[in-house]
């Protein structure tokens, strides 16, 4: 065991980890610690671009962006941090292009803007151009020079380490702490893959900026090492995760595989059509059509196979349709994903339409943290020296639907506010905390108890059942039946999952040990998303509950907080409105039980969503 | 939906659009290596069941997930863009996760091996250090000097074509480890640095160039380039890695000497 000390310790080195560290590295001693190199983070996917109210092309200004925000997320979206969001998003651009970022161009030379899904001008008149981009290419554009400005600023990397558990002064699975006591974060224990080595980090400040856990599913634009890590930290810690059922379905994934064809292609004109050729959207959303926001959009292109319109021999897709589109005017502005199109299915998107079908995308909840980026143990009440940004956090800036482009603004924006407000925390640190005595005992346990297993469940068949039942049962539309069997069917997973076993018992990149630990994080993750999808009997954003499909704002205008608890613990979380977010699902020696936190308005009236 | 690899049963619609290919066994020839267990690498085999649009990723995984969860490899987004999971493959480096099965013969076993010239550490997975070392090296970032301007700066779309090929690079190595010269030489710095650098010696915006240009001019610089085209041939994302060398040589002459 080896044990390091920083004022900072930054937990991935995405969009939102990077952006935060070199925030960080300025004013205190900083380290990222990642499991895979800065560059395979899953930033480097997206595509379309980043919004920000710059009016290069058009009139434009941030309020428009927080309504759009706010109107896109169906209300549930805390108006203060949207607008912290849409007001930061042009320095944070401009950021970007001081730092390098190519961007395109308009004729005059200043960063070019395009359309993009629920973008509109002037609270919903029209689309509006406001997505700046680099041509489908965006997010790795911003990854790239995020970790060009790294090596710039000497910012130290610990690169293929797995965090497998946060260290805490309290145990907040258990004790009882009063409102207002003090709970400190005072390290990370991480797994280096290389050596299966275990190092503790003792720090001041640690930033989880880990990501999403797409792979809960099993169509998934999501990269393979997208499981949740973050998130099930805090969670198995006893921190809550908010709004976990809401889960994004991007409309556009390559049918069959989930890859991921951006928005983009709606922005630059793209159509989608059903089997019969026709605009199906026209129908769903007359103003803005195939530019309506994420979530309607899939539940459209799901209705259409649901009815029977579906293209290709299974009648289990649509198609998008960019064969209008001039060919130059693709290349210029759709290449990369155009090229997916043809690598993958052997399509010519220029003279053949594209088979999609909504893809396991983003999840908008996470663990919540204030406009600060501190982490919430409760509804009001924060971890010191615990933050949190970027897909693992929920600020909540997306609500219960992200607006297209607006991850790649919330790493940006919030990646900065936490690594400011750690290191400017870490400052105020005189000295670090004492960690627990045995800091590594959880982690050796788990790692040991897995490797000397002799025999037992494979790690891949856990994990595919996990995900064919999230497939169907918890994706674009959910019933009370369907999320029970979802739970069921974990309860029983969970139960599998203790009689894992692995293969190679080595110490060096031992790939198939890491495997079964991520899997553990799926589990959990799936586990709150389901339990929070049941207590959840409305329809909102991506939470489409055909039982109840319209929304509740007089019961249901509120986040979920979810909580691992004791079987032994009561049943009502802090924070807790009687009668509805009282659901409790026991999964034998522990139950998931929920709260809920109050959505801070400012302005913004809730109204029905119509595009 | 359609599964991809994992259900047999399965076949999915999207394989009749791209040309009905039904399952068909494949063989992977993989060389093995794990210093635990064995000081010398040897080559191990292995047939799995694979569909119509899987890819050689597909394959590792179906191998790692249900025969030897030894089997060794990196990998993360699957779809081209991360540049975790270069390696050789029919003695070509390629993404396993772009390469699929169909497009190389699946009648002869696929031989797949970790990419040349950077040290293996185990089966698939090479030393990346000396790689990232050469890309720092070249100073990747932007440098400018005097004021920042209070908006951005302002390019032309013209003069941001102009390194538009350079900025797809992922950092795969695959264009590196391709390299006959680098093969025999690891100092030298490699196609991927002086790709890099490109991007930002024809960057208008950027004022580094003379400095890179003399960091390149080292005797383990782009002179080492012998043009022998592999690392256009296999870069993943469609650089022309060796038309972009030779502008860097070309800068070298006209701007700084």
């Amino acid at each position: 065991m080896q044990t390091h000390q920083y004022d900072v310790v930054i937990v991935g080195a995405g969009g939102a980890g990077m952006r935060a560290a070199l925030e960080a590295s300025k004013g205190a001693r900083t380290a990222v610690i990642s499991k895979l190199y800065p560059t395979r983070s899953h930033t480097g996917a997206a595509q379309g671009g980043m919004c920000a109210a710059l009016a290069n092309v058009e009139e434009d200004n941030w309020e428009w962006h927080t309504f759009d925000t706010i109107k896109g997320g169906d209300y549930l979206v805390d108006q203060d941090a949207a607008e912290v969001m849409a007001k930061e998003a042009i320095d944070a651009v401009l950021d970007l292009e001081r730092m390098g970022l190519p961007f395109n161009r308009t004729p005059e030379g200043r960063i070019d803007q395009r359309r993009f899904g629920g973008h509109t001008r002037n609270h919903g008149e029209a689309a509006v151009r406001r997505a700046c981009y680099a041509a489908d290419r965006t997010g790795h554009m911003i990854l790239q020079t995020l970790y060009q400005n790294c090596v710039k600023q000497d910012v130290e990397f610990y690169n293929e380490f797995y965090v497998l558990d946060l260290l805490t002064d309290h145990d907040l699975t258990t004790e009882d702490i009063e409102d207002g006591a003090e709970v400190n974060a005072t390290g990370v224990v991480a797994y280096d893959l290389a050596t299966g080595e275990l190092h503790v980090f003792q720090t001041k400040a640690v930033v989880f900026a880990t990501g999403g856990a797409g792979k809960i599913f099993k169509t998934t634009s999501n990269a393979h090492t997208l499981t949740g890590d973050g998130m099930a930290l805090a969670y198995r810690r006893g921190l809550p995760l908010e709004d976990m059922e809401f889960f994004q379905f991007h409309p556009t994934g390559l049918a069959g595989l989930g890859i991921l064809l951006s928005e983009a292609a709606r922005g630059e004109g793209g159509i989608l059509r059903n089997a019969d050729g026709e605009r199906f959207m026209e129908r769903y959303a007359p103003t803005i059509k195939d530019l309506a926001p994420r979530d309607i959009v899939a539940r459209s292109m799901a209705n259409e196979v649901r009815e029977g319109r579906g293209a290709g021999p299974n009648k289990d897709y649509v198609l998008l349709d960019l064969t209008h589109l001039e060919p130059a005017h693709i290349d210029a502005k759709l290449p990369d994903i155009t090229e997916f199109a043809r690598t993958y299915l052997g399509i010519e998107p220029y003279t053949e339409p594209v088979p999609v079908y909504p893809t396991a995308h983003y999840a908008m909840g996470g663990v919540p943290t204030n406009i600060k980026g501190e982490v919430l143990r409760d509804g009001h009440n924060v971890v010191k020296g615990l933050y949190a940004a970027g897909e693992v956090a929920c600020v909540s800036v997306h609500g219960s639907n992200r607006l297209g482009t607006n991850s790649l603004l919330d790493i940006n924006v919030f990646g900065k506010r936490a690594g400011r407000s750690a290191a400017a925390y870490a400052q105020t640190v005189e000295q670090h905390l004492p960690i627990v005595e045995g800091p590594t005992a959880r982690v050796e346990a788990q790692l040991s108890e897995m490797r000397d297993r002799p025999d037992g469940e494979r790690v891949a068949d856990v994990r595919q059942a996990l995900q064919e039942t999230m497939d169907a049962n918890a994706q674009v539309f959910r019933t009370d039946e369907s999320l029970n069997k979802a739970a069921a069917d974990i309860r029983e997973l969970q139960k599998r999952y203790r009689n894992v076993s692995v293969q190679d018992k080595g110490s060096l990149f031992n790939t198939d040990l890491l495997e079964a630990i991520e899997l553990g994080f799926l589990l959990d993750i799936a586990e709150v998303t389901v339990v929070a999808a049941l207590n959840r009997r409305e329809s909102r954003g991506g939470h489409y509950r055909e039982d109840f499909p319209d929304r509740d704002d007089d019961n249901y205008m509120l986040h979920t907080m979810a909580y691992r608890r004791p079987t032994s613990a009561p049943d009502a979380a802090d924070g807790h409105v009687a009668g509805y977010f009282d659901h409790v699902e026991d999964f034998g020696d522990y139950k998931v039980v929920l709260g809920s936190k109050p959505v801070t308005m400012t302005r913004y009236e809730p109204m029905e969503r119509k595009y | 939906m359609t599964a991809v690899l994992e259900n047999s049963t399965d076949t999915s619609g999207s394989e009749a659009q791209a040309g009905a290919v039904s399952s068909f066994q494949v063989t992977l020839k993989i060389r093995r290596y794990n210093p635990e267990v064995a000081a010398e690498a040897y080559w191990e085999e292995h047939t799995v069941t694979a569909h119509g649009t899987d890819r050689v990723l597909d394959a590792l995984h179906k191998i790692k997930w249900e025969l030897d969860g030894s089997l060794t490899f990196r990998r993360s987004c699957a779809h081209g863009v991360c540049g975790s999971d270069a390696m050789r493959i029919n003695g070509r480096n390629r993404l396993a996760c772009k390469t699929l099965l169909k497009d190389i013969n699946p009648d002869k076993p696929i031989v797949v091996e970790a990419i040349k010239g950077l040290p293996v550490l185990k089966d698939l997975v090479v030393d990346m250090e000396p790689f990232f070392a050469s890309y720092r090296e070249i100073m990747p970032f932007l440098i400018t000097s005097g004021n920042e301007p209070s908006r951005e700066n302002i390019q032309s779309q013209a003069d941001r074509d102009r390194f538009d090929d350079t900025t797809k690079c992922i950092l795969c190595a695959a264009c590196t480890s391709s390299c006959p010269v680098f093969w025999t030489d690891g100092q030298y710095f490699g196609p991927a640095a002086i790709v890099n650098a490109h991007r930002f010696i024809f960057d208008s915006r950027d004022q580094g160039g003379t400095q890179r240009l003399e960091v390149l001019n080292d005797k383990e610089g782009v002179w080492r380039c012998r043009t022998t085209f592999n690392c256009t041939e296999a870069c993943p994302r469609g650089i022309e890695v060796t038309k972009a060398i030779q502008e860097v040589k070309r800068a070298m002459i006209t701007r700084a000497f």
